[in-house]
């Protein structure tokens, strides 16, 4: 076994660290390690996005990140994203607009939409459809997650 | 779906860097993005036993314009070239390209470096870096020397690099005023890559093709730049015939790849096609 590392992440504010072998994956070390089971593996090869978590504020595929590149890092996972009992904008209007069903690839889906709602604050459907194209959903056929994406938006700019 | 073992390391210089790869041979491996690397460990299709992270090293990102030239640093992501407003403006084929790589969470990850020095058969930006007439900087023990694109790609996933040398930049002359880009892809739907993808840059000088510029990637086992199409198109008027007389010469001295995706002869006839729409699409920007 090669030699192991000590690393630390900050994990939606809270500093983590773990000694870590350097081939442990990023959603590995998120579930296992730190526990917080809200980040999905799918398809384990960096297709599906419902490994999907924010790496320094930019949206990621956490199985196809290892662990050790995000030491000294800051990650925001789906259980970050709600203000106490407060849900995120999104994660209200994906419930209100159907946006999920078996709710499998929702965690990943919603960051995806999460990371082009700060790039892009008035997206049109082809680039909410543009943006959330890494991240597959078995269920929903897109639309309603389409719909939820717009609506969260026309929320998160009224916030502002 | 977990790599082999390796050792990680993180030098913070170039030298360093360098001289791991020197100290562990053949064994060692840089990682930049990792979106080509780490699926491959994945699957035991690699299995480095060191793995040399770039990623601590200062000064390896970022684009920037020096005299009449575009540098951009090897471990720039896929996402800044796509948004960078200096390259929209000087060099607007990067970001065309850029755009339509994978998926969002690929393009924050993944570095125009990493794709270089992969040199898959299907990867997107070689065929760009091919047209604008890029050259590539290369550090190893004993070289710090600059690669013309089309001297780096030798063969399927074969470049010009040795392994203990890294690719630092890439460098692309400032585009005149008068030129337009585009580059069209035939994307395969589960993964984004390039069954065909055609990048072509144009200058237009008193209504005719003054500079030309086409690279080719999925089509081959590596990227090229496709001389026969060029030399039909220069000096001349772009009319429809122009055109499609200048694409027919796409597949000339290729033996195009065959897979499921699609046939050789099938890929061959996209080849055309799609090099008809991207002198098609990037006149009309030149003219604009
Ligand atoms: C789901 C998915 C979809 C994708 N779709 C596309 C697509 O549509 N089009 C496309 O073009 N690509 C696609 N890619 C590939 C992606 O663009 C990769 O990021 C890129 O090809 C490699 O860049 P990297 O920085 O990740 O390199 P890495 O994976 O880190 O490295 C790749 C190889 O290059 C070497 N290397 C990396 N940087 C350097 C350097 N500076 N000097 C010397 N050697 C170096 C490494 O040792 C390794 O052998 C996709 C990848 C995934 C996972
Ligand atoms: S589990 Fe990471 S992309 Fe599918
Ligand atoms: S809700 Fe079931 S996979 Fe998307």
């Amino acid at each position: 076994m090669a030699a192991t590392r000590r690393i630390t992440i900050n994990i939606n504010g809270v500093s983590t660290s773990h000694e870590v072998e350097p081939r442990l994956l990023l959603v590995h070390y998120i579930r296992d390690m730190v526990e917080l089971t809200g980040t999905h593996v799918g398809c384990e090869t960096s297709v599906c996005g419902a490994c999907t978590v924010m790496l320094n504020g930019a949206a990621i595929k956490s199985c196809t990140v290892l662990a050790v590149q995000a030491d000294g890092e800051e990650v925001l996972t789906i259980e970050g994203l709600a203000q106490g009992e407060q849900l995120h904008p999104l994660q209200e209007a994906f419930w209100e607009c159907h946006g999920l069903q078996c709710g499998y690839c929702t965690p990943g889906m919603i960051l995806s939409a999460y990371q082009l709602l700060l790039r892009l604050p008035r997206p049109t459907e082809e680039e909410i459809r543009h943006g959330i194209e890494g991240n597959l959903c078995r269920c929903t056929g897109y639309q309603h997650i389409v719909d939820a994406v717009q609506q969260a938006a026309g929320q998160m700019r009224a916030r502002r | 779906m977990i790599p082999a073992s390796f050792d990680y390391l993180t030098p913070t210089t170039l030298g360093e860097a360098v001289e791991a790869l020197v100290s562990h041979g053949e064994n060692a491996r840089v990682i930049a993005g990792g979106h080509s690397l780490l699926p491959m460990m994945k699957l035991r299709l690699a299995r480095p036993g060191v793995l040399v992270d770039l990623s601590k090293i200062p000064d390896l990102s970022g684009i920037q314009q020096e005299n009449g030239q575009i540098t951009i640093g090897a471990l720039t992501t896929h996402y800044e070239i796509e948004s960078s407003d200096l390259l929209k403006d000087k060099c607007p084929l990067l970001p065309q390209t850029a755009r339509v790589i994978g998926d969002a969470q690929v393009r924050n990850r993944g570095t125009i470096g990493g794709s270089l020095a992969h040199a898959d058969p299907a990867a997107d930006i070689p065929a760009s870096i091919l047209a604008l007439g890029g050259e590539l900087r290369v550090r190893g023990p004993d070289s710090d020397r600059w690669i013309q694109a089309e001297d780096f790609f030798l063969g399927l996933m074969t470049t010009a690099l040795k392994p203990d040398e890294i690719l630092t930049k890439i460098r692309i002359p400032v585009l005149s005023d008068r030129v337009g880009t585009s580059y069209q892809k035939v994307a395969q739907k589960a993964s984004g890559f390039a069954i065909v993808g055609v990048a072509v840059h144009l200058g237009m000088d008193g209504g005719l093709c003054a500079e030309i510029g086409v690279g080719v990637t999925g089509l081959g086992s590596k990227p090229y730049r496709a001389r026969g199409v060029e030399e039909g198109l220069r000096n001349r008027r772009l009319e429809p015939s122009v055109i499609e007389a200048a694409s027919s010469q796409v597949a000339q001295d290729v033996d195009p790849l065959e897979d499921i995706h699609a046939s050789a002869e099938f890929r061959a006839h996209l080849a055309r096609l799609y090099t008809a729409r991207a002198i098609v699409e990037a006149a009309k920007m030149a003219e604009r």
